[in-house]
């Protein structure tokens, strides 16, 4: 038996340093679906232009009343000034149009009467508006745009509502290389010059497939998809050079990635594997942000002393007793959620002991509106141990409990 | 089953196919976002590509769980209609597959519906199967598009096996065999979703079952603090005499940040509270299941089963 190790100890996450340092041109907040991405981003963007910060975020998919508070009632994929009385700096806020944003693509590359045709193409309909990463893609296009335009000095990205955040990562890429593909160039052989030869080369089994897929998915489909692609060809350089060229965006100084999870395993679990992503790719990753959290107002009772203490109070009777009875069934049960949410935080630290946190408790009600975006800006930005409970905002619980 | 990712909708599945087996009946629990979430909630290794029992309910029935994976029911498919076994193999090693569903993503859903509903019909001895079938489905936002194959494969084949295939599978979606349950939770954008999913539903002609709010909790305080403590009336001299006389440890330190948790706790209820008359106004029938304070096991699954059991009773006698 071993003795048993000393847990790591998180550093604090300091947001706000990171949105006032000029430096930081570009934050990405990423994490897996669910987990308040997109309200963390907007929070963000919000305390950036109160700290002076000329901000735009570029939100993907925000709730309903959400979008509405940031004034995204226009869907013209263009950065609108969102009203923020009294802030140094300046919001501006947008909601990514996928379709449009690659038909500005398409038509910043061509002739008007190309970009038509390509407008046009069944096959190009289906992938401007439902193929698997196109939003990922677009994301990135955007957010390249945004970021070459001198009118904002801090971009924040929320990015797609994937099951895995890993998809804003690899989604372009999958998308180009499909795209710039060898099996799609073979598939679509028959209608450029030289293909056959290509056919020929990788023998009957294509041939055999290629009889199957138009059998299956139609002739017509094979035949949009390569007028689609000789298009593309005379457009621009392929897919894979632009979107090669955005991921590198990513990798600039003055980029920052800030992952969000809420205290469940899942979300945690992608949070591990996004962390080690950035890791391999030289990324620079800003810290967790830990989303949703129940952090107690008082630690000086522990769950079990809490749940005796209701029983004492319930039996003693008496006025108010339900009340106060009530009340510690609600610290009891507090702290046990408190407890949980801090051990999957812990297992996280084990495992990436050097990523900063910041633990964001959850709102009462839904954020839908600029007041709810401030306060929990405060609760991202706020200093460490401002708390007044004793726990550090890095944490849940505070490191060694007062009372047993 | 359907519901916003983070809803639980594989706990309710999973929940729902235990309780349609009690009484020695035959349920077939499917997988279709190759998650393996359905192993992980019965504590099995990874389900392959073949149903496999996962539990046993009351009266001897069992629940027997698959979870469908594209590529092998494509190359099915390819066997079934085209005799193609072993081409399958060589697509497979070029990544065909893969491709296929890429450049169509309908066929994706083709495929998986396909198979449900060759579940939903197969028969042994002229007696289906199964009793149910219970499909872990995707979410509110693709449910429509992912039951409404024969949209989906309307750009795709206007005639041919595909095209019979998905009428098929459409007048099983369509007919009375078929329920389409949705979990949500008493929050704002999970209500608000299941009302879009519900009226895109009705839309396709596909008939909607049950809502499941999914986690529902009940107040700790007394009902009728309740109203007041959330208006932030409630302070430590509320709470302190009644500490203090039953000579709670360290009252006067405590008493503070219980009125604020009580506070916080009666503000969180009286905001789900308000959106049950959202998941009412829906207009169908509503079955809540409690929030579990542990991890999700088998018991845990079982006491949801009974809660769904009683649930299906009262609809069924209605």
């Amino acid at each position: 038996m071993s003795a048993p190790r000393r847990p790591a100890v998180a550093p604090a996450l300091d947001l706000a340093a990171l949105v006032e340092d000029r430096e930081t041109r570009i934050i990405v907040c990423c994490g897996s679906g669910g987990v308040g991405k997109t309200t963390t981003s907007a929070a963000l963007a919000l305390a950036a232009a109160e700290a002076g910060r000329e901000v735009v975020v570029l939100t993907i998919d925000p709730a309903r009343r959400l979008a509405q508070s940031l004034g995204l009632v226009e869907l013209d994929n263009e950065p609108r000034l969102v009203e923020t009385p009294g802030a140094a700096g300046e919001l501006h806020a947008m909601m990514l149009d996928m379709k449009r944003t690659f038909d500005d693509v398409v038509s910043a590359h061509s002739t008007p009467e190309r970009a038509q045709v390509i407008f046009e193409n069944p096959f190009y309909q289906a992938l401007s508006s439902s193929f698997g990463g196109t939003q990922e893609y677009m994301a990135m296009e955007k957010l390249g745009q945004l970021r070459a335009s001198d009118r904002w000095d801090l971009v924040i990205v929320d990015t797609p509502p994937s099951r895995s955040a890993l998809d804003f990562l690899d989604a372009p890429n999958r998308l180009s290389r499909f795209l710039d593909g060898t099996m799609i160039r073979l598939l679509t052989a028959p209608a450029r010059a030289g293909g056959r030869a290509g056919v020929r080369l990788v023998g009957a089994g294509f041939s055999l497939f290629s009889r199957i897929i138009s059998k299956i998915l139609g002739g017509q489909l094979l035949n949009d998809i390569s007028a689609f692609v000789s298009a593309l060809d005379t457009m621009f350089g392929g897919f894979r050079e632009r979107a090669d060229a955005t991921y590198q965006l990513l990798r600039q100084p003055g980029t920052s990635f800030v992952v969000v999870a809420a205290p469940e395993p899942d979300a945690l679990r992608e949070a591990s594997y996004f962390v080690d992503r950035l890791s391999t790719e030289g990324m620079p990753l800003a810290g967790l942000v830990l989303n949703r959290t129940h952090p107690p107002a008082t630690t000086a009772l522990s769950a079990t002393r809490a749940e005796a203490a209701a029983e004492a109070v319930a039996e003693a009777g008496g006025p108010g007793s339900q009340l106060a009875a009530g009340a510690l069934r609600v610290h009891a049960d507090r702290m046990t959620v408190a407890a949980r949410e801090q051990r999957l935080a812990d297992r996280f630290t084990s495992a990436h002991p050097e990523v900063p946190i910041r633990a964001v408790p959850a709102a009462a009600g839904d954020v839908h509106d600029l007041d709810g975006l401030r306060l929990m800006g405060e609760a991202l930005l706020a200093a460490e141990a401002d708390t007044g409970t004793g726990t550090p905002r890095s944490r849940v619980l505070p490191l060694r409990p007062t009372a047993g | 089953m359907t519901g916003k990712g983070g809803t639980g909708k594989t706990t309710v599945a999973a929940a729902l196919a235990l309780s349609l087996a009690a009484d020695g009946r035959h349920v077939l629990l499917v997988e279709t976002e190759g998650r393996q979430g359905i192993a992980q909630l019965f504590d099995t290794p990874p389900l392959p590509y073949e149903e496999r029992r996962v539990a046993v309910a009351r009266g001897g029935g069992e629940v027997k769980a698959l979870a469908i994976d594209v590529e092998a029911a494509f190359l099915e498919y390819l066997d079934m209609f085209y005799n193609l076994k072993r081409a399958g193999r060589a697509l497979r090693k070029m990544g065909a597959v893969d491709f296929a569903t890429a450049i169509a993503p309908g066929l994706r859903d083709v495929l998986l519906t396909g198979k449900i509903k060759e579940a939903v019909t197969r028969r042994h001895d002229g007696r289906p199967v199964y009793d149910a079938v219970v499909v872990d489905a995707p979410p509110t936002g693709r449910i429509t598009r992912f039951l409404n194959v024969t949209n989906e494969v309307a750009g795709l084949a206007r005639s041919g096996p595909i095209k019979a295939q998905s009428d098929g599978v459409m007048a099983v979606f369509r007919s009375p065999l078929t329920a389409v349950h949705l979990v949500t939770l008493l929050e704002d954008m999970p209500v608000q979703e299941t009302a879009d999913a519900i009226a895109e539903l009705t839309a396709a002609q596909l008939p909607v079952g049950s809502v499941i709010v999914n986690m529902a909790t009940e107040p700790l305080l007394p009902a009728a603090s309740i109203a007041r403590t959330a208006e932030g009336r409630l302070t430590a001299t509320d709470l302190l005499p009644a500490l203090t006389a039953a000579q709670v440890p360290a009252a006067s330190e405590v008493a503070e940040g219980l009125a604020a948790e009580a506070v916080e706790h009666a503000r969180r209820w009286v905001a789900q509270d308000a959106l049950r008359g959202k998941v009412e106004a829906l207009g169908r029938p509503v079955v809540e299941l409690p929030l579990s304070s542990s991890p999700i096991d088998l018991g845990c699954l079982f006491e949801l089963a009974e809660r769904l059991d009683g649930h299906l009773r009262t609809e069924a006698a209605a």
